[in-house]
């Protein structure tokens, strides 16, 4: 840095210090912000086109819908479907969970014992198991529904970067509703992160999707 | 007499299926989802044609749920969010289509359950053309359209 005597000016040291401060004030400000939302932003959307690096998925323990505790791991050796949302959910759930039952039918029943499709709730309070049961029933028989404690549900959508949250202004209603992702995950039967299927995908693509998937394993 | 009786409710629910007129509005092919034992909440959708001028569609009353409202979905990337309207446009010599996926009439307390096959009445409360009564009639609960449980895409 070159610097230039004026006369009847005298930048100093004072100065000097006083712009480094500030420069070092200003980068660790925004390191800071930066870190204090990383582990934060639990609500990220990522889109269908994930890079490779990011991880989608991880363990989890729930409770079935038949009231027992099921890990992940009870379902390596087939493909599982997830879809998170809600029973309260009066129009995306129904329609994103009759796409699944009709990609399943579509399937045929020898390919359709390869995936097992998983409905998680992200309304715990309200979703209890025996509310889960009556509802996957009406769907189709292959549809776990899945439910557990706010803190469970929370770090599995976390794993899969799936949003959700209680909508604005319903605090004290009991008739709230919950925004959520519509994504539907596609996990291998070694557990690892296959595709997403975005929210309005066919039956007709989704059963084709998943056939390519099932047969290049077999 | 049995027969009478028959004939004549056979001809009361032809009428009960065919649209509902209020001067230039009219309401169509309403339907709901099946709701499952334990459901709180429920949706109702159908198509709207207006043949004079603009209208909107700025109330509901039924007697299945506590609470009648008007609902849309929001798309914000991947995650939808429903949230309350207070009125849905039905455009002059348009319509207005209240669907899966977008607008729709939100039951919320339900206070009996909907099962495929049920009809009930619902009430739609227009700006200008005022109250124009319906019948929704229950499909199963994946139905996607209001005719057939399976539609293709």
């Amino acid at each position: 840095m070159t610097e230039e005597n004026k006369p009847g000016s005298a930048p100093g040291t004072i100065t000097k210090a006083a712009v480094v401060i500030t420069a070092l004030a200003v980068i660790i400000f925004i390191g800071w912000s930066q870190f204090r939302h990383a582990d934060t932003d639990t609500h990220r959307v990522v889109e269908t086109r994930t890079p490779v690096k990011i991880s989608i998925g991880g363990p989890f323990t729930l409770t079935h819908h038949n009231g027992s505790r099921v890990s992940d791991t009870d379902y390596l050796g087939r493909f599982m479907l997830i879809f998170f949302g809600y029973t309260y959910c009066p129009d995306v759930c129904p329609t994103e969970l009759s796409t699944i039952a009709e990609a399943m039918e579509l399937l045929g029943p020898e390919k359709a014992k390869q995936v097992q499709p998983l409905f998680i709730s992200v309304d715990p309070p309200r979703d209890t198991p025996e509310v889960m049961a009556n509802y996957v029933v009406q769907f189709h028989p292959s549809i776990v529904g899945l439910t557990g404690t706010e803190d469970e549900i929370a770090q599995l959508a976390k794993s899969f970067r799936a949003y959700y949250a209680r909508a604005e202004g319903t605090e004290g209603d009991d008739d709230y509703a919950v925004d959520h992702s519509a994504t539907t995950y596609l996990m291998g039967p070694d557990g690892q992160f296959e595709t997403t299927f975005s929210y309005g995908t066919s039956p007709e693509d989704m059963a084709a999707a998943l056939e390519k998937f099932i047969d290049s394993r077999s | 007499m049995k027969k009478i009786i028959a004939a004549t409710a056979a001809v009361l629910m032809m009428g009960l299926t065919a649209p509902a007129f209020a001067g230039d509005i009219s309401v169509e092919d309403a339907w709901a989802r099946a709701s499952a034992k334990m459901a709180r909440a429920g949706a109702a959708f159908l198509t709207v044609k207006n043949t004079g001028s603009a209208d909107k569609l700025v109330g509901a009353k039924a007697d299945i749920s506590k609470k009648v409202e008007l609902h849309t979905h929001i798309k914000d990337g991947d995650v939808m969010k429903m949230r309350q309207v207070e009125s849905i446009a039905v455009p002059a010599n348009g319509m207005a289509m209240l669907k899966p996926g977008g607008d729709h009439v939100m039951f919320m307390g339900l206070t009996k359950q909907l099962k495929e096959g049920d009809m009930f009445p619902l009430t739609l409360v227009f700006e200008k053309a005022g109250e124009i009564k319906t019948h929704v009639k229950v499909q199963k609960a994946g139905a996607m359209g209001a005719m057939k449980g399976h539609m293709k895409h």
